[in-house]
């Protein structure tokens, strides 16, 4: 446990002391704002406009700008996880520094962990800018409260399930431009699968449709938590950091 | 302390280490030395469980290294022939870093940090990033690396080179200070190095096992002969005669001129080779000082080690005269012998 606690400040410190963090963060918070302004001033129109028209029922802030926003915030994370996850073990192997990682006294699955967690907590902090901009709705409005903490307990299991998958294919390399390449090739991937759902009578589209990533944040962001989906990120989250410790091992026969 | 028997590793193609077997006891330093590709690196990567043999087995201080990984780790340090360092962090945070991961107790973390920086020298690049430092630096920050957790065992790959002539001294110096307490094994091919430090020597070649002896013993096993570098002046004789003097002298089974070196200013270049141990040395400078010449210079040449080396791994022998060189690696024919790899990548 205390070794994966070393690892994770480790790798937390190294985000932070590189542009990698600082791009990602900035970027993301650029972009989640103007989706938000966006939204907000679409919300505000088409209510002054509905008022006008004598329409009793108030527009939902939740179904309009809330829920499109988390939808936006998880397709912007496909993008951004890859950047996370490919130095995580390719610049150790480039480095050489692995050496040091596997002949200390230290568990596979501690390594593991500590790199994955410190991953997660950057992506975490990167929702958590997200927060500013929910915050500013409850200074103006009355939304829900509880779709929005689904949505985000949605992206957390969104994000720990595509990292884990990102953090596997960084030990496949020592070239991280190909780990990132490759992470965002199965995140886009995994992506794209959604749009199968549209035939989903046929077998292979359901197939397809319940492998996507995205097809199961719906649910979170209506503000349901659906067992279902919990465990299938649960288990892609187990599969990929399985993953990563065959090709750890496996490291050691081959290298 | 270290007990490696019929020790193999095969890749697909290859065998990088074949049935190597040798034990070291507590408290020595030994050399291992070999040509590049020759296994050295490999060796040292199964006994620091960095990967498993594929056959015959190693231990360290009685742990197995395929059966219990983390008793052995706990008991190596290990440096690289890179140094694993991480160029974002700073020496300090390094070294406590790395310090946490060999299972330090925090308590006693910030003292032991402070011991080994100064032991090795880079306590006054403490704050300084790791980026920002000299290839010397470097390499003792990865020293500092290896022996922060105390270690029974020190396996060094090539922990001098890279390093200028004052470091390497000091390097030296420092390696030579840890033995005692600590059982070390080194490679290198910078062959002084080991007659230096070291009391036992490993060579291997081609995967295989060519000698195992103290550096005392395997110089005298093999030095069979004495190469003497001869110079003379004022010789009342031309070139031959001088040549037929001195190989009348007892003990001289061949007596060579030096191309090129002989008529300038009546300057006598030879090359005399002794016969199975004999020393020729002072009855040769006899034997000229009595003929009424000049004897300008008499030294043995051929660098014990390096003859002995070449001999071991069965590289052709060098020209007597270029026996200075102080590393083999030149000299040796790249051959079949394939590189050995400095990443940790698939090989």
């Amino acid at each position: 446990m205390s070794n994966t606690i070393t690892i994770w400040r480790k790798e937390l410190q190294s985000y932070f002391r590189s542009p990698i963090a600082y791009g990602v963060l900035a970027f993301f918070s650029l972009i989640t704002g103007y989706f938000f302004y966006v939204g907000v001033v679409y919300f505000v129109r088409a209510s002054v406009q509905s008022s006008m028209m004598g329409q009793s029922q108030p527009m939902s802030v939740n179904e309009s700008v809330v829920r499109p926003l988390l939808g936006n915030i998880s397709v912007i994370g496909l993008f951004l996880i890859p950047m996370i996850t490919m130095r995580l073990f390719a610049e150790e192997k480039r480095s050489g520094t692995i050496e040091l990682l596997i002949t200390s006294p230290v568990k596979d699955l501690a390594i593991i962990m500590g790199k994955w967690l410190a991953a997660l907590t950057l992506y975490a902090s990167m929702l958590g800018l997200s927060l500013f901009s929910m915050a500013t709705l409850f200074f103006y409005g009355k939304p829900d409260l509880r779709p929005i903490m689904t949505g985000y307990l949605g992206l957390l299991l969104l994000g720990g399930s595509l990292l884990a998958i990102g953090t596997f294919i960084s030990t496949c390399t020592k070239n991280q431009i190909v780990a990132g390449v490759a992470g965002f090739s199965v995140c886009l991937l995994l992506w794209v699968l959604d749009w199968m759902s549209s035939f989903q009578d046929s077998v292979a589209g359901k197939i397809l449709s319940y492998i996507s990533v995205l097809q199961h944040f719906d649910s979170f962001a209506k503000g349901v938590i659906d067992s279902r989906d919990v465990v299938y990120y649960l288990s892609a989250i187990f599969i990929g950091l399985f993953l990563t410790a065959r090709s750890l091992e496996s490291l050691r026969w081959r290298a | 302390m270290i007990k490696v028997e019929g020790l193999t590793k095969r890749y697909a193609n290859y065998s990088a280490v074949n049935g190597i077997s040798f034990q070291v006891e507590k408290g020595q330093i030994v050399g291992f030395l070999g040509p590049n590709g020759a296994g050295k690196t490999t060796t040292m990567r199964v006994l620091t469980c960095f990967m498993p043999p594929s056959g015959g087995s190693a231990s360290v201080a009685g742990y197995d290294v395929v059966e219990h990984p983390m008793e052995v780790k706990k008991r190596i340090g290990y440096l690289p022939e890179t140094p694993p360092l991480s160029p974002e962090m700073e020496v300090g945070e390094y070294l406590d870093f790395v310090g946490r991961l060999k299972g330090i107790p925090s308590a006693s973390l910030a003292a032991r940090v402070d011991e080994v920086a100064e032991r090795c020298a880079v306590g006054d690049v403490k704050k300084k990033m790791i980026a920002k430092l000299s290839k010397g630096y470097r390499q003792r920050v990865g020293l500092a690396q290896a022996i922060i957790h105390n270690p029974d065992v020190l396996i060094l790959d090539e922990p001098t080179s890279g390093l200028d002539p004052q470091q390497i001294i000091e390097t030296r110096d420092l390696i030579k200070s840890l033995a005692g307490d600590h059982t070390i094994i080194l490679s290198t091919h910078i062959l002084p190095e080991v007659e230096q430090i070291c009391e036992r020597v490993i060579i291997i070649a081609r995967g295989r096992l060519v000698a195992t002896d103290s550096v005392a013993n395997l110089t005298s096993r093999l030095r069979g002969s004495e190469t003497v570098s001869v110079e003379i002046t004022g010789a009342n004789t031309d070139a031959a005669g001088v040549q037929q003097k001195l190989a009348a002298v007892a003990g001289v089974s061949r007596v060579s001129l030096r191309d090129g070196r002989d008529g300038r200013d009546g300057l006598l270049s030879f090359v005399v080779e002794s016969q199975e141990g004999q020393h020729v040395r002072p009855q040769l400078a006899r034997a000229i000082v009595e003929s009424g010449w000049n004897l300008n210079e008499l030294h043995a040449v051929g660098l014990s080690l390096e003859e002995i080396f070449l001999e071991l791994t069965g590289a052709p022998k060098q020209d007597i005269n270029s026996a200075h060189a102080t590393t083999i690696s030149a000299a040796l024919p790249a051959e079949d012998a394939p590189s050995e790899n400095t990443g940790t990548g698939e090989k």
